[in-house]
């Protein structure tokens, strides 16, 4: 068990690309942190790098207080699970969960206990005999983390594990990730392109995007208070809406007035907040979740917008609905009750308490 | 969709093509004649050799019969090869060379094919292109100075002189086989023994070589009938009996001036070919798994 330290990590190939441009962060003992981006973002490289699979073109690593930039993979103390699993195709599931134990020269006795300790775990005792090629996908998975399990090793690091499952076995696999963190409480770091992924495992998410951090933090907080418009719109789905508009100061209070005419009050409580950029424009941004469909609601500040739908999506619980606005796509989310039709213009409800306003000049939310 | 149902309207487009059945068929045909062709002649001189060897000599010089047909089969031609002490030697010499020929030749292989395809050095692309090209010198332009190096060593008329040149034939083919195959096993799968604590070595031999080994054992074909049916080295480098090997052993004892003991060296032939072939039949199915490795996802 151990903390991890990243202290100005730099990752530069040949020809001078930088896939990771100097990122600080500081892992706690136990946490589970997932980094999340888009491909290219350098969320891999650094996981990468912490392996000791790459070598880090400047800055230190610390894994439990010892930089490990010069020590190799095998004595950094971590396991790894890769997004293909990486199972030895000749040894059976037993003998690929042992490998790491016999190469240190554990004694028997030991290496049977941890293997079947794990396999129970993970509820693969039934598969101990069979090779890699005889099990499915999921299996796959669950083999390749209990071959770091019963190393018990200082660090997890997961690279995309789940991106070759199916849907539903993704699901399902992802609780059990974290059932497992839940019981061995072993210090994680996952990297991830599903920004669900990402929000339903971590203590805290990373968010990268060309090879820096855009915003670290606990997901509901980079739910409610992203900091970047590319956090705003990397986290949630569907996406944030971002609507060009004007704020407008009209006798002490603000008002924003979208492309197209129609003013959206802005909550009393924001004004201090957003007053320095009066008269300017400015993109508004709101969840397709806090723009809904107009009835009775117990939320503050409402603020009603009408629209005419593009395209419906029913999807059971709830219902979604698209819109265009001076080129920006707009999107919402409707009880399946309300009778929205395409073309029929809709009165919708925009909970401005849920608002953001993002200075398109830096992309930062205000 | 636009482009499909323009398509649909072109008149003809969809009735070209034919029954597939009927197409299937053609295709049927067209194969079985291509192969029978092709087995017939790649078989016929072995077979005529399998005649020739049950002839009596007076048959076989009778040119007035027809020589696909055996009038009075005898195994003298045999008798007279196993009950030669010297044709037992060709033969232990043949093993001797090819056994330690093989083995040189897959710990060379497999240690350089495994350091070029995965050690990242600098140089090793080149390398791996450079051990290929050597593969394009023909023996028959090496065996000069080759004789030199050989000579200079004392070992010409010997056959560890031909285990020490043999592998300049087997060697690149076989790293060539083994860097394709080797590059074709996920890199994770080094990662993650690399993670679980193995150094160069132990991933060599305990992941790539029986993750390999299909490959392996394709290369190991590859070298043995290299180096058991190799002619042009032992003609240039041994000229006394004792230490020939089968391949020019037959001819040289049983062709005396322009006298041809045809029956023996048919007979001493089809034996010399018989220990390739007894190999090809058992491992004939990893061969094309080692030669054909990467060309599909396993």
């Amino acid at each position: 068990m151990a903390q991890v330290s990243l202290r100005k990590i730099i990752k530069a190939y040949e020809g001078g690309v930088q896939a990771v441009k100097g990122i600080d962060l500081e892992i706690a003992d136990h946490e589970f942190v997932v980094l999340v981006g888009p491909s290219g973002c350098g969320k891999s490289t650094t996981l990468r790098m912490i392996a000791g699979l790459e070598e880090i073109t400047g800055g230190d690593i610390a894994i439990g207080g010892t930089v490990v930039n010069d020590i190799p993979p095998r004595d950094r103390d971590i396991a790894m699970v890769f997004q293909n699993y990486a199972l030895y195709p000749h040894m059976s599931v037993y003998d690929n969960m042992a490998f790491g134990l016999t190469l240190r020269k554990f004694p028997k006795a030991e290496i049977d206990k941890r293997v079947k300790e794990a396999a129970r775990i993970l509820d693969i005792a039934p598969l101990l005999d069979r090779k890699p090629k005889a099990l499915s996908g999921g299996q796959r998975q669950r083999v390749a983390m209990g071959r770091a399990i019963v190393r018990d090793p200082k660090v997890f690091l997961f690279d995309e594990p789940l991106s070759n499952l199916d849907a539903k076995l993704r699901v399902q696999m992802r609780t059990e990730i974290k059932k497992v963190h839940q019981t061995v409480k072993t210090t994680t770091i996952y990297v991830t392109h599903d920004q669900v992924e990402a929000m339903t495992l971590a203590d805290r998410v990373v968010v990268m995007n060309h090879g820096v951090i855009e915003q670290v933090g606990p997901p509901q907080e980079l739910y409610h208070n992203p900091a970047t418009r590319f956090v705003a719109g990397f986290i949630g789905s569907p996406a944030m809406n971002f609507i060009p508009a004007r704020l407008e100061e009209a006798s002490g209070a603000l008002r924003l007035t979208l492309a197209g005419g129609a003013t959206l009050d802005v909550p009393e409580a924001r004004t201090a907040r957003y007053r320095a950029h009066a008269g300017k424009s400015v993109l508004f941004g709101i969840r397709p979740e806090h723009l809904t469909d107009d009835k009775p609601t117990d939320k503050t500040n409402p603020a009603p917008i009408t629209l005419t739908p593009e395209v419906i999506e029913p999807m059971g619980m709830e219902t979604l609905a698209h819109f265009k606005l001076d080129g920006a796509e707009i999107s919402a989310r409707l009880d399946p009750a309300t009778p929205a039709a395409v073309g029929q213009p809709l009165r919708l409800i925009a909970h401005m308490d849920q608002m953001h306003i993002i200075d398109p000049t830096n992309d930062k939310v205000l | 969709m636009s482009a499909t149902a323009a398509s649909r309207d072109v008149p003809g487009i969809y009735h070209k093509a034919g029954s597939l059945r009927a197409e299937r068929r053609w295709a049927m045909w067209t194969a079985y004649a291509s192969l029978i062709f092709a087995a017939i002649i790649f078989l016929a001189p072995p077979f005529y050799m399998l005649l020739t060897s049950f002839k009596t000599n007076a048959e076989i010089a009778d040119h007035s019969l027809n020589p696909w047909l055996i009038r009075s089969p005898t195994f003298e031609h045999y008798a007279a090869i196993l009950g030669n002490p010297i044709f037992i030697r060709f033969f232990i010499n043949s093993v001797i060379v090819t056994g330690c020929v093989v083995v040189l030749t897959m710990v060379i292989s497999v240690l350089a094919a495994f350091a070029l395809a995965r050690m990242r050095f600098w140089g090793s692309q080149v390398l791996a292109t450079g051990v290929f090209l050597t593969y394009l010198v023909p023996d028959t332009l090496l065996f000069i100075p080759l004789y030199q190096i050989v000579g200079g060593l004392g070992l010409l008329n010997s056959v560890w002189g031909l285990v020490l040149v043999y592998p300049t034939l087997t060697v690149p083919f076989c790293t060539w086989i083994m860097i394709g195959y080797f590059a074709s096993i996920p890199k994770e799968l080094d990662e993650a023994a690399l993670i679980d604590g193995a150094n160069w070595m132990q991933m060599l031999m305990k992941i790539f070589v029986p993750v390999a080994m299909p490959g392996i054992i394709a290369a190991t074909i590859f070298a043995f009938t290299v180096s058991w049916a190799a002619f042009v080295y032992p003609t240039a480098f041994v000229t006394t009996a004792e230490e020939m090997p089968l391949t020019i052993g037959v001819v040289s004892q049983l062709v005396r001036g322009d006298t041809f003991a045809w029956g023996q060296i048919m007979a001493g032939a089809l034996m010399a070919a018989l220990p390739p072939v007894i190999i090809y039949a058992f491992l004939m199915d990893y061969y094309i798994a080692g030669l054909t490795a990467g060309a599909t996802k396993g």
